[in-house]
């Protein structure tokens, strides 16, 4: 990724600007509006960490880098209560089929966090017998975040570029997204639980 | 040592013995049970450091490192596997240090090696349906032949050990985990207050915790495999991302298990450097356990209280080392960089603060009513106990038992300086957790003696551009944050270990959470297990 692109934060909001330009359905465009931002400003973590990047992201929590200041602070213990998943951490043979049962439990709409070299591509451990090469094997990844262990302001900046593609789901996320998504989990089937 | 070695040739006349960093006897697996025993009741040697499984191609085997805690001399035996390498074999000594247990289902799992008469052969880390042995050399990595398991994993509610009758005979039997009335609750992977990916399956009685089995392998990386085909500078980075908090000890522990080896001599300014650092780690360590410990018990706030002072650490510490986790500092010869310049201002900053700090905590915390309620008498561990079970580091000093590696094998430059080993005798969670805040002023101490005393000289000296260790064995251990960490390597004269052992503290922390969580409620299985401060990927590697 060059240098310059970190500063260029409102790309995908001016793509939105020009798909807008001739217009948008008043009620269904206003209602989009409305959902995508009230949806964008409070996603709720699921407190999913298995290393060292899940200390970076209690720093994220605590006081200095503050995720409060965003509407991300509730980091639930449950999936059923979350809305994305920030897989912060090595995921390994073992760890896989819980991953996907947990990513299987988060509620509709759901997004996933590949956070860390680990969960995107195996990192340091890419050698290993028994480590996952990357989580989009196992989970349809929405945001990669690189890093060894990312710094909080890298997960801020993850996170933020979640909520901007959040609001503009109606064109990248909604149908599209879904399609993919199916076609990924169709690919990756879930299998039976609790035999 | 030549006592030892005299008293063990007298009794077992078929030992032979090496020297090297530590004395080595060498005795057939037959013998090695009466040998054991010795060692423990005649002896004194009543610490099982480590179980190291080996595969020397032509032969399978394990060498067992062993402490006396009495005079802190060590020992190694050496003891070959019988059989082929389809079903080797070897004496359990789990009725002599109980920890090797668990230390023996550990090689079994990377070696294949059973375990005679040892009460639970299940492998450790890897899944019941996992093909082949992994650290063994012959081992087929392919992945088709264990690809990512895309379906749950089977469980299994029974285990086996292996019982050898008077003829020698030995026999497979099943021994069920559970007792068919236990009611059993699944706590983890994903729970937060099991601090990472670990597992319990806890059987109770109403509320009343009976047995618990510890599943880990979550986060097994394969780290010693992987090392064994890098170079000795290379393996260094893992150190970083086993016990993150313990990134610069453990870096350290391999660096001068290396030095030793190659004859490195490193300059003092790299030792104090290595020193402050390791303090530094400890102090921000432990503010991050008081943090997250009181979280689990529901005392939120406190985490910001202790990342408070955990931040100026990381922002000491990412001005040398660049950056806040995963430093990658140590290194063969010293350390990666000089001092950044403002580090001894910054330290002297930090030093100021910490004593307010440190009586804030135990004002808000250690003096709470509710929290003396909540720790004080739960999870008691005698001084007999953390030893048979290997528990190290602040957990064995609550109770009672001066095991730091600091005063007891003095390494780099801790044998000058001046602290004090802080030993409780409680054994309770509240001590654990008083004598971390403890343990935070005496690491406060030795940065006080040091920061204005770092010597001049070159941060890193020359060492060779290709490290080779010569054909030989040696091990280090150092005082991690959570206990004591161990290397051994094993060098055939090249470049890369041949075996390169890591001995994590907190998998017999883990490992004692059954045996100390007995007759305790459910509720108080959290707060033991986060006084233990165990680091999930530390125990599996």
């Amino acid at each position: 990724m060059p240098y310059e692109a970190w500063k260029d934060n409102e790309y995908i909001e001016s793509l939105l600007k020009e798909l807008q330009e001739n217009g948008t359905n008043v009620i269904v465009g206003t209602f989009d509006k409305l959902i995508n931002w009230g949806r964008s400003n409070s996603i709720w973590p699921l407190t999913f960490a298995t290393s060292c990047c899940g200390i970076e992201f209690v720093s994220l929590g605590a006081a200095r880098y503050d995720m409060a200041r965003f509407g991300w602070e509730v980091a639930r213990s449950s999936p059923r209560q979350a809305d994305f998943m920030m897989v912060a951490g090595t995921i390994v043979h073992r760890m896989a089929p819980v991953m996907r049962r947990l990513y299987d439990q988060l509620a509709e709409p759901k997004y996933v966090i590949a956070c860390g070299g680990c969960a995107v591509s195996g990192g340091p451990f890419r050698k290993s017998y028994h480590v996952v090469k990357g989580i989009d094997e196992i989970v349809p990844v929405d945001v990669y975040l690189p890093g060894c262990p990312p710094r909080p302001e890298a997960m801020i900046y993850a996170i933020m570029q979640l909520s901007r593609k959040m609001r503009v789901e109606k064109f990248f996320g909604g149908v599209n997204r879904q399609e993919k998504i199916k076609d990924f989990l169709a690919a990756h089937p879930e299998e039976s639980f609790d035999k | 040592m030549a006592n030892i070695q005299e008293k063990i040739a007298k009794l077992f006349p078929e030992a032979t013995f090496e020297e090297s960093d530590i004395l080595l006897v060498n005795i057939p697996d037959a013998k090695w049970h009466d040998l054991a025993k010795c060692l423990k009741d005649e002896l004194q040697f009543d610490q099982l450091v480590t179980i190291v499984g080996m595969d020397w191609k032509e032969q399978l085997g394990a060498v067992y490192y062993i402490n006396c805690t009495a005079n802190n001399t060590q020992i190694s035996v050496k003891v070959i596997a019988t059989g082929d390498r389809e079903k080797p074999m070897l004496h359990s000594v789990y009725d002599v240090w109980a920890v090797a247990t668990l230390f023996e289902r550990e090689v079994y799992d990377f070696f294949g090696i059973i375990f005679i008469n040892n009460p639970d052969m299940r492998r450790l880390f890897l899944s019941i349906d996992w093909k082949g042995y992994p650290l063994r050399k012959d081992y087929d990595d392919d992945p088709a032949l264990n690809p990512v398991p895309k379906e749950n994993e089977r469980q299994e509610d029974i285990t086996y050990s292996y019982v050898e009758d008077e003829k020698g005979k030995v026999t497979k039997k099943e021994v069920v985990v559970f007792e068919p009335n236990d009611f059993v609750v699944n706590i983890g992977p994903q729970h937060p207050a099991t601090h990472g990916v670990l597992r319990f399956r806890t059987a109770v009685d109403g509320e009343t915790i009976k047995k618990i089995d510890f599943y880990s392998g979550y986060i097994h990386r394969g780290i010693e495999k992987i090392c064994e085909g890098l170079t000795y500078p290379q393996t260094l980075h893992f150190m970083d991302r086993m016990d993150y908090f313990s990134g610069h000890h453990y870096h350290h522990g391999l660096c001068i298990a290396i030095e030793k080896a190659a004859g490195i001599e490193i300059s003092r300014r790299a030792q104090v450097i290595r020193v402050l650092m390791d303090e530094l780690a400890r102090i921000a360590s432990h503010c991050l356990f008081l943090g997250t410990y009181c979280m689990d018990l529901g005392a939120t706030t406190m985490l910001f209280y202790t990342l408070r002072v955990r931040e100026q650490i990381l922002d000491i510490m990412e001005k040398t080392c660049g950056a806040r986790m995963t430093f990658n500092y140590g290194c063969i010869g010293g350390v990666m960089q000089d001092l950044h310049e403002d580090f001894v201002k910054d330290v002297k900053e930090l030093l100021a603060v910490l004593p307010k700090n440190i009586k804030e905590y135990n004002e808000l915390f250690i003096g709470n009513v509710i929290a003396k309620g909540r720790l004080e008498n739960i999870g008691n561990l005698s001084r007999e106990d953390a030893i048979a079970h290997g528990v190290t580091g602040p957990s064995g000093r609550a109770s009672g038992w001066a095991c730091d590696v600091r005063k007891t094998h003095p390494y780099s430059i801790y044998g000058e300086l001046d602290f004090e080993e802080v030993v409780y005798t409680e054994g309770d969670s509240m001590a654990r957790t008083k004598l971390r805040i403890a343990e935070m002023e005496q690491s406060a101490k030795i940065i006080e003696q040091l920061i204005d005393n770092i010597p001049d000289g070159e941060y890193c000296v020359k060492v060779p551009k290709v490290i080779k260790l010569p054909a030989g064995r040696w091990f280090q251990m150092v005082e991690g944050c959570r206990g004591t960490f161990g290397v051994y390597i094993e060098s055939d004269g090249t470049t890369s270990p041949f075996r390169l052992k890591l001995v994590p503290p907190c998998l017999p922390l883990a490992g004692v959470v059954d045996y100390i969580t007995q007759g305790h409620k459910i509720a108080d299985l959290i707060t033991i297990g986060g006084s233990l401060d165990y680091i999930v990927p530390d125990i599996d590697r």
